[in-house]
C-alpha cells in the first residue's frame, strides 16, 4: 500500500531522481570504497601481527566505549528533552536552549580541559594534597584519563544529539495523546514509559546513533586518554608501521561495526516509519511541577549544561587569561576561514541530503536505499581516513586532467584539484552526510504519503504539494540539519589537516597545533573562538526546535 | 525556504552532478579554466618555495617569514601530521606542489626516502654545516635541530647514583615508580629502534617486558604530563624529551614551576663504554617532483645559518645541527652530555620492528 502510494507519488520524476542520487551516493561512498580496494594489498604478516596482538584489545574497548557513551547520552538527553518539553519548572526555557550548548564544545577540547582540572597536577587534586596532607597514592580520585574518563567526556559532547531529536519528538506529541492517557488513567510517570517514550523511539534511537557513530570515529579524546580504540589502532597502523592497508583493513572492521549500527536503527524505524499525525499541535498545557520536583528537574537540566559547558569555557577562560596567545587580527582571518568553510559545507550536505532523502522516500527500489545507507557511512570513519581516501581519486583525477590538458595545450599545469577547497568541502559531505540525513529523513518521516494524498485529490500539481506542505513542515528538519552539520565543520580537525590548501588555517587547526604541541594554554584563545563561533547556531538551533509548530 | 530557493538549490546541485558525470573532456576543460581562473595555485609563480611541514606552525612560520624577508622569495605553508603529508606526497607523485618536506623525527624522512618521493642534493655549504651521522647517506634529507629523549627524576625520592641507563630501567629496584606515554608515539618508537640497533631484538623485547612491569600507571599522555607526574608524585622517572622541560623551566604556570623544581635531568648511558643520550632530529629533504630547487636550497641553507640555528636553541630548546653554535641556555645548567651518533638512517629502518615488539610487550 505504501510502497503504491510511493509509486504514485510523481513530485520530482523518479527515475531521474533515483538516477541522482545513486550517483551522489557513488560519489559519497567514493573514499570509503579507495579505502576498501586498499585491503586487498595488505601486508598479511602486519595484519596477523594485529590479529596476534592489539586487535582484541581495539574491539573491546570500543565496545565498551560505545555502550558507555550510549547509555551516558540517554541518561543525560532523554529526560532533558522531556523535562524542558512537557514541564514547567523554574528556568525550563532558558535550559531549553542552554542544553545544546555542549554541541558547541568539541571533544578533543573538552578532554583536555578537564584533563588540566582533574589531573593529578590539577588545581583540584593539588587542593586535596595540600589540605590533607596526603600525596599522590594515599587517597582515591577519579581517573579523567581512562576509558571512564573517555566515555564521561564524550557523553557530556555528545548527549545534544539524543537531546535534539529527542525533544523535537516529545514537542510533536500532540497534547492531546497525553492529556487522553491522563483520562485513562496513566499517573505522568506511567506515560512518559508507556506513551511518550515508545512513540519518541525512533528519534532517541536516531539521536543514539548519530552519538556513536561520533564516538566511533573520535580520535583526539581517546589518544589523548590513552584508550586503545579501533581509531587509535588504525592511526597507529597508519602512523607506526607505515601501512596504509593494514590501516584500511581495521577501518573496514570499524565500518562493519557502522554498517551494524545503520541496520539497528533502520530495524528500530521500519514499523513506525510514518506514526505521526502530521501537524503538530503545540501544547501549551504544560505539567506544573511542585516546588520539590521544580528543584529536582531542574538540577536535571542544569548538570549537563554545567558539566558539559559552564565547567570547560571557565577553564578556557582561565587559560586564555595566562596565554601568550593574544586574540588579535589573525583570529578574524582564522575566523572567517572556519565560518565560511561551515556554512558552505552545511550548504551542500543539506542540499544532497534532500535528494537523497526524497529519491528514498519516492522510491523503493534496492539501489535507492542501498545508495542512502552507503552515503552516511563517512560519519563513522577517523577524518583522516577519510582524507586519504579523498587524495588519492582526486590526485588520480588530476593527473588525468593535467595529461590531457600537456597534450591539447602543451601547458604544464599544476594539481587542479587536489590541495584546493573543492576537495575539504567534498571530505566535510562525505564526513557529515549521515548528519544531515537523519534529521532531512526524520522530518519527511513526519510527512505521511497519505498527506501527499490529500494534496493531489485536493487539486494541487506535484508542486504545489512541494510548496503548499512539504516545505512548511519541513523547514525544521532542514534548519536543523543546516545547524548541526555547521558547528560540526567548525570542529572537525583532521581532514582539514590534510587537505586544505597553502597558508590556510582554520581556528580548529590553530588550537589543535598548539594543544598537541602540549601547549594547553596557548591553545585556549582558538579554543574559546571555536566554541563562540559554534554558539550562534547552536541558540539559533535551539530557537528553531522550541518554537513550536510550523508558522 | 521558498519554492524558488529550493529548485536554485537543487538545480545547483544538478548541474554539478552533471558536470561530474559527462565525458572527462567537458568537465577538465570547465574546471581547468574555472580552477586556473580562480583558485589559482601557487606554484606557477617563479622564486617561490611551497613547504608541507610536520613541524608545527608556530616553530617554523616566524622562520620562512625571516626567510621570505631576507631573500624576496615567497614561502607558502601546509602543516600536518608528518604520515598524512608524506601520503598527500606520494599520491601527488611527479605534479606535487611540494619543494620541501619537513619532519620532526628521522624515521618519518627516511620513510619519505624509501617512497621515492625525495631526491638528493648537496651543496659544498650544506656538506660542510651537517655532521655525517645528521644526515641520510645518499643525501636525501638533512637534519636542522636536534632532539635529546633522557631520563627524569624526581629529585627527592630517586638516589641519582642508582641510575645509569635507558636500560636499566627495567631493573627490578624500580618497580612500580615509572611513567611513559603509549608506544604510539614516534619518540618512543625511535627510541626502541635504536635500542634494536644495539642490542638486538631478543634483548630490546625483554626490556620493553621490564620496563612495562616497572610501570606506576598505564602510558599515558604526552611529554609535559609525564614530567608533572614525576613532579606531584605518580611516579618516580619517565623518559621525556628535554625541550618540554626546558620550556616548562621558562614558564610562570605554577605546576611548571613545580616540574621545574622538583624535577631533575639525567643524561643517559654515558659511560665510557656506552652509547650516549638518545637524539632524534627534525629536518628537511627536498620532494622530487619540486619545481623550485633552487629556491628550496636556499631555504634549508636559511635553517642552517646560525640565526636560525640559535632561535631553535632560545626558543625551543633544541640542540643546534651546526657546530659552534651555542645549546639552549635553559638546559646548559645540567651540563655536557655525550649524544648517541648512530646513524639515523638506522631508526627508520628499525621503525617497523619496534612497533611489533612494542605491541607484543604490551606497550599500548
Amino acid at each position: 500500500m505504501m510502497v503504491n502510494l510511493a509509486k504514485k507519488m510523481t513530485l520530482l520524476r523518479p527515475n531521474w531522481l533515483m538516477l541522482i542520487s545513486v550517483a551522489v551516493a557513488l560519489l559519497l561512498s567514493l573514499p570509503v570504497m579507495v579505502i576498501l580496494t586498499n585491503v586487498a594489498t595488505g601486508q598479511a604478516n602486519v595484519w596477523q601481527h594485529l590479529i596476534d596482538t592489539v586487535l582484541a584489545d581495539y574491539i573491546s574497548s570500543s565496545l565498551i566505549l560505545m555502550l558507555g557513551v550510549g547509555l551516558g547520552s540517554l541518561l543525560l538527553g532523554v529526560p532533558t528533552a522531556w523535562l524542558t518539553s512537557v514541564c514547567r519548572f523554574p528556568g525550563h526555557k532558558w535550559l531549553a536552549w542552554a542544553l545544546l550548548l555542549p554541541l558547541a564544545v568539541p571533544a578533543y577540547i573538552i578532554a583536555y580541559t578537564y584533563t588540566g582540572l582533574l589531573d593529578f597536577a590539577g588545581p583540584v587534586q593539588s587542593l586535596i594534597r595540600e589540605t590533607t596532607g596526603l600525596s599522590y597514592g594515599e587517597y582515591w580520585f577519579f581517573e579523567v584519563r581512562s576509558i571512564t574518563g573517555a566515555i564521561v567526556m564524550l557523553s557530556l559532547v555528545l548527549y545534544p544529539y539524543v537531546y535534539l531529536m529527542s525533544r523535537a519528538a516529545f514537542l510533536e506529541q500532540s497534547a492531546n495523546t497525553l492529556e487522553v492517557s491522563r483520562s485513562l488513567g496513566y499517573s505522568h510517570t506511567k506515560s512518559f514509559f508507556k506513551l511518550a517514550l515508545p512513540l519518541a523511539r525512533p528519534a532517541i534511537v536516531a539521536g543514539v546513533t548519530l552519538a556513536l557513530m561520533e564516538t566511533l570515529a573520535d580520535y583526539g579524546t581517546v589518544k589523548y586518554f590513552g584508550v586503545t580504540s579501533f581509531t587509535t589502532g588504525i592511526m597507529r597502523t597508519f602512523n607506526g608501521f607505515g601501512d596504509a592497508a593494514a590501516a584500511s583493513q581495521l577501518a573496514s572492521v570499524l565500518l562493519l561495526f557502522v554498517t551494524c549500527l545503520i541496520l539497528m536503527e533502520r530495524y528500530s524505524r521500519r514499523r513506525i516509519s510514518y506514526h505521526a499525525s502530521g501537524i503538530r499541535k503545540a501544547s501549551n498545557r504544560k505539567i506544573e511541577l511542585n516546588k520539590k520536583q521544580g528543584i529536582i528537574a531542574f538540577c536535571v537540566c542544569f548538570l549537563p549544561v554545567f558539566l558539559g559547558f559552564i565547567v570547560p569555557a571557565i577553564q578556557l577562560l582561565y587559560w586564555a587569561a595566562f596565554s601568550a596567545e593574544s586574540i588579535d587580527a589573525s583570529f578574524i582571518k582564522l575566523a572567517w576561514n572556519s565560518l565560511y568553510l561551515a556554512a558552505l559545507a552545511a550548504i551542500i550536505a543539506v542540499v544532497l541530503a534532500l535528494i537523497l532523502a526524497y529519491a528514498s522516500r519516492l522510491n523503493k527500489r534496492k539501489a535507492v536505499q542501498a545508495s542512502v545507507t552507503v552515503a552516511g557511512l563517512g560519519y563513522a570513519l577517523p577524518g583522516t581516513i577519510i582524507a586519504i581516501g579523498i587524495i588519492i581519486p582526486f590526485a588520480w583525477l588530476d593527473h588525468q586532467i593535467i595529461a590531457w590538458v600537456k597534450e591539447t595545450f602543451e601547458v604544464r599545469l599544476g594539481l587542479v584539484l587536489s590541495g584546493t577547497l573543492f576537495a575539504l568541502l567534498f571530505a566535510y559531505t562525505v564526513r557529515f552526510m549521515a548528519v544531515s540525513l537523519g534529521s532531512i529523513q526524520a522530518g519527511l518521516g513526519k510527512i505521511t504519503p497519505s498527506l501527499d494524498a490529500a494534496g493531489r485529490s485536493l487539486g494541487y500539481k506535484p508542486l504545489d504539494v512541494l510548496r503548499k506542505i512539504h516545505i512548511p513542515l519541513m523547514k525544521s528538519s532542514v534548519l536543523t540539519a543546516l545547524l548541526i552539520v555547521f558547528v560540526d565543520v567548525l570542529k572537525e580537525l583532521p581532514a582539514t589537516l590534510i587537505l586544505r590548501p597553502f597558508n590556510f588555517n582554520t581556528l580548529a587547526v590553530r588550537a589543535f597545533e598548539l594543544a598537541s604541541d602540549e601547549r594547553l594554554a596557548d591553545a585556549a584563545p582558538a579554543s574559546l573562538m571555536i566554541v563562540l563561533v559554534g554558539l550562534a547556531p547552536v541558540i539559533l538551533l535551539s530557537r528553531s526546535i522550541g518554537s513550536g509548530p510550523a508558522h | 525556504m521558498d519554492t524558488a530557493t529550493f529548485f536554485m538549490l537543487n538545480f545547483n546541485a544538478h548541474n554539478l552532478l552533471n558536470s561530474i558525470s559527462l565525458p572527462r573532456f567537458k568537465f577538465t576543460s570547465m574546471l581547468s579554466v574555472f580552477l586556473a581562473a580562480g583558485f589559482a595555485l601557487p606554484v606557477l609563480a617563479d622564486e617561490e618555495v611551497n613547504v608541507y611541514s610536520a613541524r608545527k606552525e608556530a616553530l617554523i612560520k616566524p622562520m620562512l617569514d625571516r626567510f621570505e624577508e631576507e631573500s624576496g622569495v615567497t614561502v607558502n605553508l601546509i602543516t600536518g601530521s608528518a604520515d598524512a603529508l608524506l601520503r598527500r606526497l606520494q599520491v601527488e607523485g611527479e605534479y606535487s606542489p611540494a619543494d620541501i618536506f619537513i619532519t620532526v623525527d628521522a624515521g618519518r624522512l627516511h620513510r619519505a626516502k624509501e617512497a621515492g618521493v625525495l631526491q638528493p642534493f648537496q651543496t659544498a655549504n650544506i656538506d660542510k654545516l651537517v655532521p655525517a651521522h645528521l644526515r641520510d647517506s645518499d643525501d636525501y634529507w638533512y637534519s636542522l635541530s636536534q632532539r635529546s629523549r633522557t631520563i627524569f627524576y624526581a629529585k627527592d625520592r630517586v638516589d641519582v647514583t642508582q641510575l645509569s641507563s635507558y636500560e636499566a630501567l627495567a631493573d627490578e629496584q624500580w618497580k612500580g615508580r615509572i611513567c611513559v606515554r603509549s608506544s604510539g608515539n614516534i619518540y618512543n618508537q625511535s627510541l626502541v629502534s635504536s635500542m634494536i640497533e644495539v642490542n638486538g631484538e631478543d634483548a630490546t623485547q625483554g626490556w620493553v617486558k621490564g620496563l612495562m612491569s616497572n610501570l606506576a600507571r598505564p602510558p599515558f599522555g604526552g611529554d609535559t604530563d609525564l614530567l608533572k607526574a614525576v613532579a606531584t608524585g605518580v611516579c618516580d622517572i619517565t623518559i621525556a624529551n628535554t625541550y618540554y622541560f626546558g620550556r616548562m623551566m621558562k614558564s610562570d604556570n605554577a605546576t611548571d614551576k613545580l616540574v621545574a623544581e622538583k624535577v631533575g635531568v639525567f643524561w643517559a648511558n654515558q659511560a665510557a663504554s656506552d652509547r650516549g643520550v638518545h637524539m632524534n632530529v627534525s629536518g628537511a629533504g627536498i620532494t622530487a617532483a619540486s619545481v623550485n630547487k633552487d629556491s628550496a636550497i636556499k631555504l634549508i641553507e636559511f635553517l642552517l645559518s646560525d640565526e636560525a640555528q640559535t632561535w631553535y636553541a632560545d626558543v625551543n630548546n633544541e640542540y643546534p645541527v651546526v657546530e659552534g653554535i651555542a645549546p639552549p641556555i635553559n638546559l646548559a645548567s645540567f651540563g655536557d652530555f655525550r649524544a648517541d651518533t648512530i646513524s639515523l638512517t638506522k631508526l627508520g629502518d628499525n621503525n617497523l620492528k619496534a612497533v611489533k615488539i612494542m605491541d607484543m610487550a604490551g606497550w599500548k
